[in-house]
């Protein structure tokens, strides 16, 4: 099986120092896997390079079997459709309502909005928010966001979901709340990734899906062991 | 057709695209000010122009057709000296008529340099014989010749001396009048140029969020395009709305002051300025096209 985001001895440096070298990653259809290390490790920059935020200096990337080196920006737009991101900032457009931005990408793709409107619906009542459509995002709690951000991640359907700290900032219940929103999505067949340096949560996680932890360390990333 | 379709969808496309841009006030204050002080200055640009012409055209046609023979001799040789060149007037080929002017129109003439209350009959008055020149007029160097011969008080002035540095200012004034237009379309596409890469990079955090979620650079593009070009095009609207409105003012054309108090449309000249909103839309169109696509450029 062709892996949907592949990385072939990528590397990334900064300033003049290395963040990462030859890293390998490959990330199959319907797979699980969290990113894991320490902060300032360079979960988010491995992420934003599997999402053509940032290019790699050396090696290949590609993405849905395409080498990103040989996409256009409009390319990349559509690559995007395809990948949901969670940011543990979620970004949103604050004077948007939480529907608006939810339906966003929907919107930005040319689709129709109100055939969007019924899986808006379902989407809100998936991550409880029904009673909060109308509302700004910054009348939102942090785990509000993070739910909210998740269903505009998915609202496209997208066959990859990659979600950055989205559990940083909230509590064990909430944190275990969104995690298990995430393992529903693997199970409905998308691709998961995700970044946590809360070893608890994955821990939490086991009796629920087969997922692998990598872990950055020495500027590469490891498939962690029996030392989880 | 593309330029035709892309301000088809500023006017009438995606406007739920339009909210993804937050409303920025200062940028769109900004924005809709200097198209209507442009197009207001536009308008008065335009009147400039166009009552040069035609006063270029008034003063040509007006004086291109008559000349006048005054008449400087001696009050004893005056009535002989005017009978002779009105004889000789009357023989020439070109010349459709020929008179004297009464001693009423010439006080009429000088009344408004001296005033009704002095005296003009105790003045020298040469006498002034008014000429009317038929389409193709008469040789005026030879006109001159037969006139110095039989006639030595007599001189011709055919207006030229006039006629060719008023046309030359009118038309001097035209120019300007069209430079000052180019000038102020150049202007409004600096500044809204600069409009919109303010606006741009205030709205930095937006355009990534829109990129994340898989927006094209050109739907970000459009939606800040479409922003500015509908701020423009209503501030050039209400411009030109004041702009006509200062003309219409005006005080009606009068003789004494044909220039000041002509100055204003007539009949469909009044229509010209109705274009000016939709040049501001298209100048706004481009310079915020242009913006956009560096300024998207420089965040890639």
């Amino acid at each position: 099986m062709h892996p949907l985001i592949e990385l072939k001895k990528a590397g990334f440096s900064y300033g003049g120092g290395d963040i990462f070298r030859d890293v390998d990653l490959h990330l199959t259809k319907g797979s699980f896997h969290f990113l894991t290390g320490p902060s300032g490790s360079g979960k988010t920059t491995l992420m934003k390079m599997c999402y053509q935020a940032l290019m790699p200096d050396t090696g290949t990337i590609k993405v849905f079997g395409k080498d990103v080196r040989a996409m256009d920006r409009d390319d990349v737009a559509i690559v995007r459709r395809r990948i949901g991101v969670v940011h543990q900032d979620c970004q949103f457009l604050d004077h948007l309502s939480v529907a608006e931005n939810i339906l966003l990408p929907s919107q930005v793709a040319g689709r129709d909005v109100t055939q969007d409107v019924a899986n808006l619906n379902q989407l809100l009542k998936w991550v409880s928010l029904t009673d909060h459509m109308n509302a700004l995002p910054p009348q939102l709690s942090g785990g509000e966001r993070q739910r909210a951000a998740l269903a505009r991640a998915v609202i496209l359907s997208p066959e990859v979901v990659i979600a950055d700290e989205p559990t940083g900032n909230l509590d064990w219940d909430m944190a275990q709340r969104l995690l298990n929103l995430l393992i529903e999505l693997n199970k409905m067949g998308k691709t998961v990734l995700m970044a946590t340096h809360d070893m608890n949560l994955i821990r939490a996680s086991r009796q629920s899906v087969s997922a692998r932890v990598l872990r950055i360390q020495g500027k590469q990333v490891h498939l962690a062991g029996a030392d989880l | 057709m593309s330029i035709l379709n892309s301000l088809g969808d500023v006017f009438g496309g995606d406007k739920q695209a339009d909210r993804i841009v937050p409303p920025t006030g200062f940028t769109a204050r900004l924005t809709s000010f200097t198209a209507a002080a442009m197009a207001f200055l536009t308008v008065f640009a335009l009147a400039l122009s166009l009552v040069t012409g035609r006063l270029a055209d008034r003063w040509s046609a007006e004086l291109a057709k008559t000349s006048t023979v005054r008449i400087s001799a001696p009050e004893a040789q005056l009535a002989a000296q005017s009978t002779a060149v009105l004889n000789i007037l009357k023989t020439t080929p070109g010349i459709a008529s020929a008179r004297l002017m009464t001693e009423a129109e010439q006080h009429a003439l000088l009344e408004p340099w001296f005033g009704s209350d002095l005296p003009l009959e105790t003045l020298p008055i040469p006498s002034l014989i008014e000429v009317v020149e038929q389409e193709v007029g008469p040789d005026m160097e030879g006109l001159r010749l037969r006139l110095t011969a039989e006639a030595p008080g007599a001189v011709l002035d055919d207006h030229t001396r006039w006629r060719r540095p008023l046309a030359a200012a009118a038309a001097r004034l035209r120019l300007l009048g069209m430079f000052s237009i180019v000038l102020i379309l150049g202007a409004t596409a600096a500044m809204i140029t600069l409009a919109a890469q303010a606006a741009l990079a205030a709205n930095r955090q937006v355009i990534q969020v829109l990129r994340l979620i898989g927006a094209r650079d050109n739907y970000i593009a459009k939606a800040f395009v479409r922003r500015f070009t509908m701020r423009a095009t209503v501030g050039a609207f209400v411009g030109m709305l004041v702009g006509m409105l200062g003309i219409f003012a005006l005080p009606a054309a009068a003789e004494e002051g044909a220039f000041l108090t002509g100055l204003g449309f007539r009949g469909w000249h009044w229509m010209i300025p109705l274009v000016i909103p939709p040049i501001a839309a298209f100048v706004a169109f481009w310079s915020t096209r242009f913006a956009a696509t560096r300024s998207l450029d420089r965040m890639a």
